[in-house]
């Protein structure tokens, strides 16, 4: 075995549960507290569980029971709401794409385990977006972001609308018509991704994306956004998506070219290269090579895997200190800069500051 | 060992720099704090409790302390720290201790659903446990406090926990939130009791903790099989009333009163039904603490 690295707990247990028989009741305490702080504890649970919590000390047995408890619960909402959502679009001819967490529940994908999430995110097309906020209006959701400003910012320039939510259920949808905001520099074609839609229920208006596009949505998700705290949580839905759905012929080759026909090679090579660091996720050799124009430049890479590197460890202080810190913080302007041009993002920022609770 | 067999310095430190583990019915909790009133606080209300003092596992690790910015001088505040976040916003500094009390109960509230959990104060006696569940200003914790007193050994006055395999209430014995009036309440009704100092102005009035026990503290691992569902209502100058509840209206109580019936699903309901099926459930109004000890002491007596 190797020998495991004291600070990083988590993701070694993601890796491979039968370590655990090892583990000092320090490094106990440290996984858990870990996996809290990252979201991933139900899903950690998961696996325990699959080994009949073998090595797992009686003492701490109930973190592990408990958080299954609370992630069956979020699975029967997710169902409840989706169920909602589908009812209130029925008389609508549209497609309701679920997106991540809702999109793995109900398709059953292994992503779906332990998997915890507040927000349901829907993608539809989007000259029918009145339609379908109308509709939910008509089922209860009402839009969050009341002032005006705020209002026009997410019409005029974002890829979804003002979150809704349920007032009286109070569970939050954000309605999508992209994977990326208008002014972003990449501008995946959002007709390209509704044409692969697969449906999850022959007797609703509910689909899920293709499986290489879910792939590269999560990717771009995490890739282009500025925050990390569910980084490993992401990561782990790419790393059980792609172990699912590798067995099918030409999958490599197809999700290569899917993410090049969308313009998001890059988020993609990320991720295949921090997946497979982390999780070990097995990924053909050949594979980096069909990437080619995907790759950052030799140094430009060097210096942007480091950076993830230090983002992507959990989120808490046993595994944090100045260099993650700083690692945040600029993955957090890059992030600013490349979802919107400097004439948007400044004087955006700027009425931010002074009015932040516009 | 227990936390006054620590020195009092070495216990401002390690509540200083590596944090002090007590143990609490079945929750082990890690402390950390550096503000005065929660360093004496605890000593004073918490010197029975188990300290884990060479463990090195926490159920919960949590931090009383001061933010950084100008709000440690300038109306200076406090935040609870749950691991590396704080659940909650910042509250006045004179709320620190109330707040670790509250922080408590959030941390069991928040991730202990092996449990059913039901907001009530929960006593036994001659093996029999006694549930109050009721919202704030019914008089539960006075009437636990006054309980706990006479005889009653204390499971809870805020945090009932039934383990759903055996229908059994699990103790998680902390000090006594007393508020407003209850308090000088309490001191008449008992002078000897130990009230820890008040708190003013907080977000729930005037606030002061009563120390439990001894005996509660030592036998904490020990459950208790529930007998009765009683809904206090304190009424100034009401008579006594003791009044029977349908089985419905009672599993209504328990059910609205549950931190997590609805997390635990198909298990919450059958876990409030049983309960229900296993208890006799009245509405009980008071408002003279010593008969209403009496018409407990009667319960305890006659079944």
């Amino acid at each position: 075995m190797t020998v495991m690295n004291d600070k990083n707990m988590l993701v070694e247990m993601l890796r491979d549960v039968q370590q655990a028989s090892s583990l000092t009741m320090h490094q106990w305490d440290l996984l858990l507290r870990q996996a809290r702080e990252s979201g991933l504890l139900s899903r950690l649970s998961y696996q325990f569980q699959q080994n009949h919590y073998e090595h797992v000390p009686e003492q701490l047995m109930w973190h592990f029971e408990s958080a299954i408890t609370y992630a069956e619960r979020q699975r029967q909402v997710v169902e409840w709401e989706v169920r909602c959502i589908s009812e209130a679009m029925a008389s609508l001819d549209v497609p309701i794409v679920l997106l991540k967490g809702a999109a793995y529940v109900m398709a059953v994908l292994p992503s779906a385990r332990g998997r915890i999430f507040s927000d349901i995110d829907l993608l539809v097309p989007k000259q029918q977006i009145n339609a379908v906020e109308k509709s939910l209006f008509g089922a209860g959701w009402v839009t969050t972001h009341l002032n005006a400003y705020d209002q026009r910012y997410y019409r005029q320039w974002m890829h979804e609308i003002p979150p809704m939510q349920h007032h009286q259920r109070r569970s939050v949808l954000d309605v999508h018509h992209n994977i990326l905001p208008v002014t972003a520099r990449a501008n995946p074609d959002a007709s390209l991704l509704l044409s692969e839609i697969k449906r999850i229920d022959e007797n609703k208006n509910l689909y899920v994306l293709s499986p290489c596009d879910m792939i590269i949505h999560s990717a771009t998700h995490l890739f282009f956004d500025g925050e990390f705290e569910h980084g490993l949580r992401d990561l782990l839905d790419m790393h059980d998506l792609i172990t699912y759905f590798a067995g099918e012929v030409g999958f490599w080759q197809q999700l290569v070219e899917r993410a090049e026909a969308l313009t998001l090679l890059r988020p993609l090579y990320y991720a295949l290269m921090h997946v497979q660091r982390l999780y070990h996720t097995e990924i053909p050799a050949n594979v980096f090579i069909m990437l080619g124009k995907g790759k950052p430049r030799a140094l430009t890479g060097l210096f942007m895997n480091r950076m993830f590197e230090l983002a992507l460890r959990p989120p808490h202080s046993s595994c944090r200190n100045i260099a993650t810190a700083s690692a945040d913080a600029f993955l957090y302007t890059r992030a600013h800069f490349l979802r919107m041009p400097l004439h948007l993002l400044i004087p955006h920022l700027t009425r931010k500051a002074f009015r932040p609770d516009d | 060992m227990r936390l006054a067999d620590l020195s009092f310095d070495t216990y401002q430190d390690r509540l200083a720099e590596r944090g002090v583990i007590l143990q609490t019915g079945p929750f082990s909790i890690s402390v950390k704090s550096r503000i005065p009133s929660v360093i004496e606080s605890i000593w004073a209300l918490y010197r029975d409790y188990p300290c884990l003092d060479n463990q090195d596992f926490a159920d919960f690790h949590i931090d009383i302390r001061k933010p950084k910015g100008i709000r440690r001088w300038f109306h200076p505040q406090v935040y609870f720290y749950f691991d590396d976040h704080a659940p909650f916003q910042p509250l006045p500094l004179n709320d620190a201790y109330p707040l670790f009390e509250w922080g408590m109960n959030w941390c069991v509230a928040n991730f202990a659903h092996r449990y059913l959990m039901i907001h009530a104060a929960v006593c036994e006696r001659n093996g029999k446990a006694v549930i109050m569940p009721a919202p704030p200003g019914s008089g539960k914790s006075t009437l636990c406090a006054a309980l706990a007193l006479r005889g009653w050994r204390l499971l809870s006055d805020e945090l009932t926990l039934i383990d759903l395999q055996n229908q059994l209430a699990v103790p998680v014995p902390r000090p006594v939130s007393l508020k407003n009036e209850s308090i000088d309440v309490i001191k008449g009704f008992e002078p000897s009791a130990y009230v820890n100092r008040s708190f003013e102005d907080t977000n729930k009035g005037t606030v002061a903790h009563m120390r439990v026990s001894t005996e509660s503290v030592d036998r904490a691992m020990e459950t208790a099989k529930p007998a009765w569902v009683i809904l206090p209502k304190y009424k100034a100058g009401s008579s006594l009333q003791l009044e029977k509840n349908s089985p419905g209206h009672s599993f209504m109580w328990l059910a609205e009163n549950s931190f997590n019936y609805s997390v635990l699903g198909k298990g919450g309901f059958t876990g409030v039904a049983e309960l229900v099926d296993h208890t006799e459930s009245y509405t009980f109004t008071y408002s003279d603490l010593d008969e209403a000890v009496e018409i407990f002491e009667q319960l305890a007596t006659s079944s």
